[in-house]
């Protein structure tokens, strides 16, 4: 995976959260194109989240979910083939990056300081993971993250997150 | 007195040693992915992560994606736990060297749960790591990791992580 020179306009749906509503609300056929559009660039703009192959279900409101498709090239344990922790931690860092981004006040850029997560159990092989992140303070220097992570089967989580991200810009 | 043992060649311990070692890093899909190698001194191990464009999280500052930097330490955690399990098997004769394949080494320890201290921006050139194993128990490891890059006292991340230890065979 390059980073193509035209990706880097695409940090665009980070400032303008909004653009991308919760499939709750009712859109046309135009809108569904254009929010598919702009989710794709989103992940477009980061390289390492491109590579893993991750996807950019919904985002707004300072709440992300974003998914990643099982490949065997992210194994960590060749004798079962499960993923390893470390590309759950790249979702998760991904998906709580951008519940920050989406929050209402409106950040222009933020960074991890911190991000802890907890497995819960080993993710089943050949299916994808998708995680859901809450943004659920921010403060004029610092957003306050959650995150859970699932396989297919939804109603066991695979992991939890908790992290603290810098905020920029705040408005 | 004991008769004294001859010291083994040079050349036979470091085969032994960095075969095991290629044989660990090599049977994981995901460090081959992030390009992440283990260069050993004794049996201290470094990891390097050397830069590629897919690291990258942020393009216009541009840094590396946090969750690299967390997989990176993550490996480098897990691998030196292994080596430390491997070590005196690998040592005494009790591992089989002939048959390093995922089905004759030992289990990887299992991450319970991993935290990370971002400290700095990753930036976009080579990053290095070493593990310090805090506690290493029949049942439970604590492991501390920490990042660098240009210099080796500006770390730019570090973690802690708590593992499962694989149970031993018989």
């Amino acid at each position: 995976m390059v980073s193509s020179r035209d990706a880097q306009p695409v940090l665009l749906p980070f400032r303008h959260p909004r653009l991308i509503k919760s499939k709750t609300s009712r859109e046309g056929p135009d809108r569904m194109s254009d929010k598919l559009k702009l989710a794709r660039q989103f992940i477009q703009a980061l390289p390492h989240s491109m590579a893993l192959g991750m996807e950019l279900r919904e985002l707004g409101d300072g709440s992300a979910e974003i998914t990643m498709p099982y490949d065997e090239k992210l194994i960590g344990d060749p004798k079962t083939g499960v993923i390893h922790g470390g590309a759950v931690s790249a979702l998760m860092d991904t998906c709580c990056g951008a519940a920050v981004m989406s929050h209402p006040s409106n950040p222009t850029a933020t960074a991890t300081m911190d991000l802890r997560i907890e497995y819960l159990r080993a993710a089943s092989p050949g299916q994808a993971i998708t995680t859901r992140a809450t943004c659920y303070h921010v403060t004029r220097s610092v957003a306050f993250v959650r995150a859970t992570a699932t396989d297919e089967d939804a109603e066991n989580l695979v992991a939890t997150a908790t992290g603290t991200f810098t905020v920029e810009g705040h408005k | 007195m004991s008769e004294r043992r001859k010291p083994e060649p040079v050349q036979v311990i470091k085969q032994r040693r960095d075969g095991v070692l290629r044989a660990l890093v090599e049977g994981v899909p995901y460090i081959q992915f992030l390009g992440i190698q283990l260069e050993r001194r004794g049996d201290e191990l470094t990891g390097v992560m050397p830069y590629t464009d897919q690291l990258i999280g942020n393009p216009i500052l541009p840094a590396l994606h946090g969750g690299a930097t967390a997989a990176f330490l993550e490996v480098t955690a897990i691998i030196t736990l292994s080596w430390g399990l491997i070590w005196e098997d690998m040592e005494s004769g009790a591992l089989d060297l002939d048959n390093l394949d995922g089905d004759h080494l030992p289990r990887l320890p299992k991450t319970i749960d991993f935290t990370v201290d971002y400290l700095r921006t990753g930036l976009p050139r080579d990053a290095y790591a070493r593990a310090r194993i805090n506690r290493s128990g029949r049942r439970y490891a604590s492991v501390h990791v920490e990042a660098w890059q240009d210099n080796r006292s500006r770390i730019f991340a570090q973690a802690t992580g708590h593992f499962v230890m694989p149970q031993r065979r018989g």
